[in-house]
């Protein structure tokens, strides 16, 4: 029997970090092992059965994919994850129609992968527009609106913030684009199967997804490519031109039937998921807020997903908060580590001030999230920032009333 | 990131934590750093006869500035204060084997000690 298991027994780290990357459902790894061993065929061998049924568990993933989001299985292209997806869709769109139109709109708070290929066809000769977002990590359909030129080809905006877990409003910003006939991408990396998505009600054309984030297996994701009316982008991998041209390589099937089946259980549990999430997401709130002053909650309290908890610990530094909670498994917006020393640039992007990006931890949870541990995590949360505030010479100095911001710190 | 052994020791159990009033001629106080930067560190010494008695500290920031701030009010304690100038940043990276993304901390580290002299001195020439 396989199992999920959200802590390593040894060390008893407890996984509170689903953004990053969630376990596989056991049942999705069940349905994948077959496809390891008798059914390893060629799934584009059209020669014998061995290919034949691989292909035949391929187009069974691929329908499953395509009705999470309410599409059809032939606008799914099998790509390696949501990272190669958000490539081949602005890449693929921006190469595509150039000879007619050259701009794109996204925003400051993209993924990184969004964010890099957009400085790559910048160099290109594209224009890109980078929209703000306000304080509540959402952006302004105005702004939008202003930004659409006739030289507009691509809006790719992320629908579930993977740092902040606020989500954008889709179906207006699809509305947008529609009207003004610009295509719609979306980095639906941590939206897919857990908030519901419809590709026709929201305008959308392009959406990229990924196995690893949905309980499904790492290597696997796909790009949702609007048939009608039809969408083209230039194939950035060339080869036997599978994927109808779009992405050559031989599809993995194992790794396409465990993303497909994953896929059909969100969908079929995505309500059960959320209100699970909910519960653990508000009785993790209230401990933590009832614990804790200057405490501060980013991106937008309602417009977001509950298994994404960003929180700014003022006055304790996130990277030495996280050494003090080396049996979480949690991220922090402090980017100390780095060279730069730079904070998260999607903290300071919503105006967090530079003091405060400092001090903020990542805590995702899942399907698998117990209450115990969401207890638990408050409380070593809670112990521990308590420990440090002792320790700070910042906090110390707000208990006597003196405003750190208006000091002159000699910036270093 | 993997911190050393030493740094961890400093993290969980820092020596000297705390305040000195900083309005007291014997006490020379020193605040480096910044909160945009991640690091803040405040470092006191209590002088007499020109030997640091004591010496404790405050610090916002990663382990390894905690660390190095720790071990800093471990070092100068008994020293005069000539002895604990020539504390040096290379010195605290050594003794913490901290990798080079960290030196900085040390650095801080030296700069508190620098700060925290000078303000002693200026107390003690006014008047």
């Amino acid at each position: 029997m396989i199992n999920a298991s959200n802590s390593n027994s040894e060390n008893k780290v407890y996984y509170l970090d689903y953004q990053a990357t969630t376990p596989c459902d056991p049942r999705v790894v069940e349905k994948m092992i077959p496809h390891f061993l008798e059914n390893f065929g060629n799934p584009h061998s059209r020669n014998h059965a061995y290919g034949w049924k691989a292909e035949d568990a391929i187009e069974v993933a691929r329908a499953q994919i395509a009705h999470l989001i309410g599409a059809g299985p032939k606008e799914i292209v099998f790509t390696s994850g949501a990272t190669e997806s958000n490539n081949l869709a602005l890449k693929g769109v921006a190469q595509f129609y150039k000879e007619t139109k050259n701009h794109i709109i996204t925003t400051v708070t993209e993924h990184k992968c969004v964010l890099d290929t957009c400085r790559h066809l910048e160099e290109q000769g594209f224009e890109v527009t980078y929209l703000p977002v306000q304080k509540s990590g959402l952006i302004d359909l105005n702004e939008l609106r202003q930004a659409i030129t006739d030289k507009t080809v691509l809006v790719s905006i992320l629908a579930v913030h993977n740092e902040i877990g606020v989500i954008q409003p889709l179906k207006e910003i699809g509305a947008i684009c529609r009207e003004r006939g610009v295509f719609f991408h979306t980095d639906a990396a941590q939206a897919a199967g857990k908030i519901p998505l419809n590709v026709e009600d929201m305008n959308i054309d392009l959406m990229s997804i990924t196995g690893h984030k949905l309980y499904g297996p790492k290597g696997i994701g796909a790009l949702y490519v609007r048939r009608r009316p039809r969408v083209r982008v230039l194939a950035q991998i060339n080869g036997g031109g599978q994927e109808r041209g779009m992405r050559s390589g031989t599809l993995p099937t194992p790794l396409c039937v465990g993303f497909g089946e994953a896929c059909a259980i969100a969908e079929r549990e995505m309500e059960k998921d959320n209100k699970h999430l909910k519960e653990l997401h508000d009785r993790f709130m209230k401990t933590i807020f009832s614990s804790l002053t200057d405490i501060y909650l980013n991106g937008d309290a309602h417009m977001r997903y509950p298994g994404n908890i960003n929180i700014s610990f003022a006055f304790v530094e996130g990277e030495g908060l996280m050494m003090g909670l080396k049996d979480l498994a949690i991220s922090s917006g402090s980017a100390c580590t780095s060279a730069s020393l730079e904070p998260s640039y999607v903290l300071r992007a919503l105006g967090v001030g530079e003091d405060l990006a400092h001090t903020s931890l990542r805590i995702g949870f899942g399907r698998f999230t117990t209450i115990e541990e969401v207890d638990y995590a408050a409380n070593r949360i809670i112990s521990e920032v308590t420990r440090l505030r002792e320790m700070s010479p910042l906090w110390e100095m707000a208990q006597e009333g003196i405003d750190i911001t208006q000091i002159k710190w000699a910036e270093h | 990131m993997a911190y050393s052994e030493k740094v961890i020791d400093h993290y969980e159990n820092p020596r000297n934590v705390g305040s000195f009033d900083k309005s007291e001629k014997d006490v020379g106080t020193g605040l480096v750093g910044a909160p945009a930067c991640g690091d803040v560190m405040k470092l006191q010494i209590r002088v007499k006869d020109n030997i640091i008695e004591d010496a404790k500290f405050k610090t916002f920031g990663c382990g390894s500035a905690i660390a190095s701030s720790s071990l800093l009010t471990e070092w100068v304690k008994g020293k005069s204060i000539s002895e604990a100038m020539e504390i040096k940043n290379t010195d605290i990276a050594e003794h913490l084997a901290l990798p080079p993304v960290k030196i900085h901390c040390s650095v801080l580290a030296e700069d508190a000690i620098r700060a925290a002299v000078k303000d002693y001195r200026e107390k003690q020439t006014e008047e």
